[in-house]
């Protein structure tokens, strides 16, 4: 029983990670409508940032605001410079022009930062909780702490201010949003930063864990696809399900199903992807579109 | 007058000019004032973390030639990104090859990549040195008498952990955890193999992981389960941090021997936490620059020297610099063995004419030999124990190649 | 189109044809071997293009057919000293059966969950290689040996695979335009930009779609079958997700729904990277996405496309005169 629990409070602890890296990609996906493939970069750059302040003597907390701030106004200014001028363009364009951020912004950082592994703090004590038998750290009961508080400020951002009613106006129904005085491609801007913003805090409390370097979000990425698709790509608190899910899923299929084991656990998030859009492809929580023809 | 000197001249010139572009035409990749040495390295893509070897080296080249050169010439290095991908690497190689003409190969890095353009070197018969992987097929001058690893090789490592397991822990319960690619299946070989017979018993768990992995914890949790009391760790420095943590902190206490590619204080013990690294075991061939034992060292301050004045984006905790460093003054010294004859298959003899070589960046007592039947550099290895502080050398030096 | 300009679309390719198959006595072998890079990338773009560009299924899992296919090459030429020639046939069959198999479940899935499950495959692929080690030689992979020129003919084995792969690729686009300009091309196109209104009028998009996408993989697992042969190597982490990313890049650059397209993404895909190297030695790849994002924002119909619509343009002004109203 101990390990199941000890296997359950592991899951729990990374798919915290893929919950906060698919939460940025689901709100990304509400306001724009598009994948953004470089969500990932974007997040590995906003650490990197934060590293860099850490390093000049910066207290924590006083870092992560900044970074926070620094991150917005970033992906606000990528969507508006960098994504606007293929607006209008085949969906694939865009993606095209995703992809060339992710390798602009991996390539910056390694050269900037070189590729050698940080270490980045956590603000949680290093010291183990334990419960019984089971043990677990504080940081990752943090994470996950940090991410409902994130996801808590998104709901009641988005239930209750104009902002928040104007943007989803905006993604769902742009014309007519726009004849109602919403400045549409100023929402689309806004989306992108709040996204941007979400994926530096995943990224500041994926580092303690996963040590920064360019290349660390690459592997999380599909964890996070396959969270927000169990979820639901509609729904933010299902991708925050999806992924403590996923991370829970992984751990007990390693451990109980033998002729798996660790060796083809990628493989156990495919099949989840897979088995999960082929039955219910909104996801668990998320709503169907239904589409005028 | 004038005619008379300018004959003269023109009587030593000419027979000169002639003889070397006779020697440049048998040696590619060498003229008078120079010799070209190529190189792939990763950097970018999954493994670019080692791309600063690659730098490390140019860095060092740099050096030479600014003290000089080797008997009057410059080296003329050219490195590529293969981005740690076959194709790309055979691509990059064939490029070094065919088109710029390189003297020799060095330190081209992966497995996979150097398996790749393996048939090809010798083919081609280019030397193919100092290979920068631990994987065990390069020492193969039979059938393939152009390639030269360098390091002492996993497999080699992990006989000599099987070997104490097998002379002092003889009720251990080996429990596994290895990466899932080349690097980590050679050391799980090298254990298997050590420990012959007795391996299916002592034995009693493995797990595996992938680079993309987020963390280990799931695998350790299992580890400590399956009641093992040994606990071979092979892992990359990133997951070896959260093996040695993860374990503390679930209160699992093995005989925990950890491979040598994450055996960096800075790097790994540090972050994992000193105290928490007590007792872990590895066997080492460099010395580690992490560890205060080498603060006043006279290898260490001048590879210090040299990082500050060549390389000074490089890390100074990072092992990778010192490694490239001992590869870049080997290849050095086989060029200066060379003297003048810089053919290819100069070069390759000169390379395998490495006589107790001392660098001092090697652990004492190590030296550096290579013979027409012996094509692995480096052999010996220590083992080492961390007592919290450093790591504290015991046992005798394993000669790899006295078996 | 005017009889007029018809010898003219005739004439082009054949000229660069031509051009083609004289370059192999002219060029060093380390160039051929990347222009017959060129050419196996262009089948592979060839399979995706017709999947994507024509039926509009966005895969991100290309990688995972091209490295099915470059396996089942290398099994058979390590295992069973198939001849190489008779290796790429079965690779196909052997894609083309996954790709539909694959394409089955994938009926339920549009856009960008397409995306999603295609990458995942892609992504999962090498751990799934690295398991079956017995078969697939594990993470060492197979080393093969290149492919020599048979009967007595005197070429160089680098010449003989730019033969192979040209009159490989030149079959594929004739087999490709074939299948594309019919009944099938229509269905594709139709399934593509109206599938509700498709099945309206007849088209049976499930059997379309499961066969577009097998087709697609048939053509991509060819050409992963020729670049075992053409690298004498195969190993997982050759197929990584990154190389099913390259191929998307690879068509959007090249032009969508366009055969002759997919030759100039393939010549993007292969030089580009090498020429942002040669650039910046820092930062190459950063060099990579700025052309990405350069070609997106003066050409997002990709090249192909932006000539289609300049010659179309052209066309349009030199035949109308003001007096007509211009173009229909």
């Amino acid at each position: 029983m101990d390990i199941f629990l000890q296997q359950v409070v592991s899951g729990l602890a990374t798919g915290g990670i893929y919950a906060s890296l698919a939460l940025a990609l689901v709100m990304i996906y509400q306001a724009t409508d598009v994948v953004n493939f470089a969500q990932g970069e974007m997040a590995m750059f906003s650490t990197y940032l934060a590293w860099s302040m850490l390093n000049a003597g910066l207290p924590y907390w006083v870092a992560f605001t900044a970074t926070l701030a620094i991150a917005f106004v970033g992906g606000l200014l990528i969507e508006r410079i960098v994504i606007r001028p293929v607006e209008n363009a085949p969906v694939l364009a865009v993606v095209i022009v995703c992809i060339g951020l992710l390798v602009i912004l991996n390539s910056v950082a390694g050269w900037i930062y070189s590729y050698i592994q940080k270490p980045f703090p956590s603000p949680f004590p290093g010291t183990p909780i334990r419960f019984g038998n089971v043990v677990f750290g504080a940081h990752d009961l943090g994470a996950i702490g940090i991410t409902l508080v994130v996801l808590l400020f998104l709901y009641v951002f988005f239930r209750y201010t104009t902002l928040g009613l104007a943007m989803r106006a905006a993604a769902q129904n742009p014309v007519s949003s726009r004849l109602c005085g919403v400045r549409v491609g100023w929402m689309l801007a806004i989306g992108w930063g709040l996204a941007a913003l979400v994926g530096a805090v995943a990224g500041m409390m994926v580092a303690p864990i996963v040590f920064l370097d360019p290349n660390m979000m690459a592997g999380i990425l599909i964890y996070a696809f396959a969270s927000a698709t169990l979820g639901g790509f509609t729904s933010p608190g299902g991708a925050v399900v999806g992924g403590l899910l996923v991370g829970v899923i992984e751990n007990l299929v390693g451990t109980y199903v033998r002729f798996i084991g660790t060796e083809l656990k990628l493989t156990v998030a495919l099949a989840i992807i897979i088995i999960v859009l082929v039955v219910k492809p909104s996801g668990l929580f998320g709503r169907v579109v239904v589409r005028r023809v | 007058m004038r005619f008379r000197t300018v004959a003269r001249l023109l009587a030593v010139a000419l027979p000169l000019a002639l003889v070397s572009a006779a020697v440049a035409a048998d040696t590619p990749g060498v003229t008078a004032t120079e010799i070209k040495i190529g190189n792939t390295n990763p950097y970018s893509g999954p493994a670019s973390a080692y791309g600063t070897i690659g730098k490390a080296i140019g860095a060092y080249f740099k050096k030479v030639n600014d003290e000089g050169g080797i008997n009057g010439r410059k080296i003329n290095y050219i490195s590529y990104d293969d981005a740690y991908s076959p194709p790309k690497a055979v691509e990059m190689v064939r490029k070094l090859v065919e088109q710029d003409q390189v003297a020799a190969l060095f330190q081209t890095l992966g497995t996979p990549t150097n398996s790749a353009i393996h048939k090809y070197v010798n083919q081609q018969k280019v030397p193919h040195l100092f290979v920068a992987t631990g994987a065990t097929k390069w020492n193969d001058p039979q059938h393939f008498p152009w390639t030269m690893g360098f390091q002492p090789n996993y497999q080699t490592e992990g006989r000599i952990y099987a070997q104490y397991i097998l002379k002092n822990l003889p009720d251990a319960k080996i429990g596994i955890l290895y990466q899932n690619d080349d690097y980590g299946k050679d050391y799980r070989k090298g254990l298997h193999d050590g420990l012959g017979e007795a391996a299916k018993k002592l034995i009693v768990m493995e797990q595996t992981y992938e680079v993309t992995d987020p963390t280990i914890d799931s695998q350790i949790v299992n580890l400590k389960n399956s009641g093992a009391n040994v606990f071979f760790n092979v892992t990359i420095p990133k997951f070896a941090v959260q093996a040695i943590k993860k374990s503390h902190d679930i209160g699992w206490k093995p005989t925990h021997f950890l491979n040598n590619v994450s055996s960096s204080l800075g790097t790994v013990l540090k972050p994992a936490g000193l105290d928490a690294s007590k007792g872990l075991i590895t066997a080492l061939y460099q010395k580690e620059i992490t560890d205060p034992q080498w603060k006043n060292d006279k290898g260490y301050l001048d590879w210090v020297a040299f990082m500050k004045k060549y390389y000074p984006e490089g890390a100074l905790d990072d092992q990778s610099n010192a490694y490239g460093y001992l590869a870049a003054q080997t290849l050095v010294q086989v060029l200066k063995q060379c003297g003048n004859d810089l053919s290819r298959e100069n070069i390759m003899k000169q390379a395998a004419n490495l006589k107790n070589f001392e660098l001092a960046l090697l652990l004492p007592g190590m030296k550096v030999n290579t013979s027409p039947t012996d094509f692995a550099p480096i052999e010996q290895e220590q083992l080492a124990k961390f007592d919290g502080e450093r790591w504290v050398l015991f046992g005798e030096v394993y000669d790899a190649s006295k078996k | 189109m005017t009889p007029r300009s018809r010898p003219l679309t005739l004439a082009l390719p054949l000229v660069t044809l031509a051009v083609a198959a004289l370059l192999p006595f002219v060029l060093s072998n380390f160039r051929l071997f990347q222009f017959t890079q060129v050419f196996i990338y262009a089948i592979a773009l060839l399979g995706l293009n017709i999947l994507t560009g024509y039926n509009g299924q966005i895969s991100l899992g290309h990688g995972a057919f091209y490295a099915l296919g470059a396996y089942t090459s290398g099994i058979m030429m390590d295992r069973w000293n198939a001849p190489f020639l008779t290796t790429l046939p079965v690779a196909g069959a052997v894609c083309l059966g996954a790709g539909f198999l694959f394409g089955i479940p994938a009926l339920r899935l549009e856009g960008l969950y397409l995306a999603l499950a295609t990458f995942s495959l892609a992504l999962a692929v090498p751990q799934i290689l690295k398991y079956f080690e017995h078969w697939t030689g594990g993470s060492q992979g197979l080393v093969l040996s290149k492919p020599e020129a048979p009967f007595r003919l005197t070429l160089s084995p680098d010449q003989w695979l730019y033969f192979v792969a040209l009159a490989t690729l030149v079959l594929s686009m004739i087999l490709a335009w074939n299948l594309l300009r019919g009944r099938t091309g229509r269905a594709l196109i139709a399934i593509r930009d109206h599938h509700i209104a498709a099945e309206a009028m007849g088209v049976n998009s499930a059997l379309y779609k499961s066969l577009a996408f097998g087709v697609s993989a048939g053509f991509t697992g060819v050409a992963g079958g020729l670049s075992a042969g053409a690298i004498a190597f195969v190993a997982p982490d050759a197929f990584n997700v990154f190389l099913s990313v390259t191929f998307l890049v690879g068509i959007v650059i090249g032009g969508l729904a366009s055969i002759a397209g997919v030759v100039w993404g393939a010549l993007f895909i292969q030089f580009v990277p090498n020429w942002a190297q040669d650039i910046s030695k820092a930062a190459p790849w950063a060099i990579y996405g700025v052309f990405l994002i350069v070609f997106m924002y003066t050409m997002p119909r990709g090249i192909a496309g932006t000539i289609r619509t300049v010659w179309a343009r052209r066309r349009v002004n030199v035949r109308s005169s003001p007096a007509k109203g211009g173009p229909p």
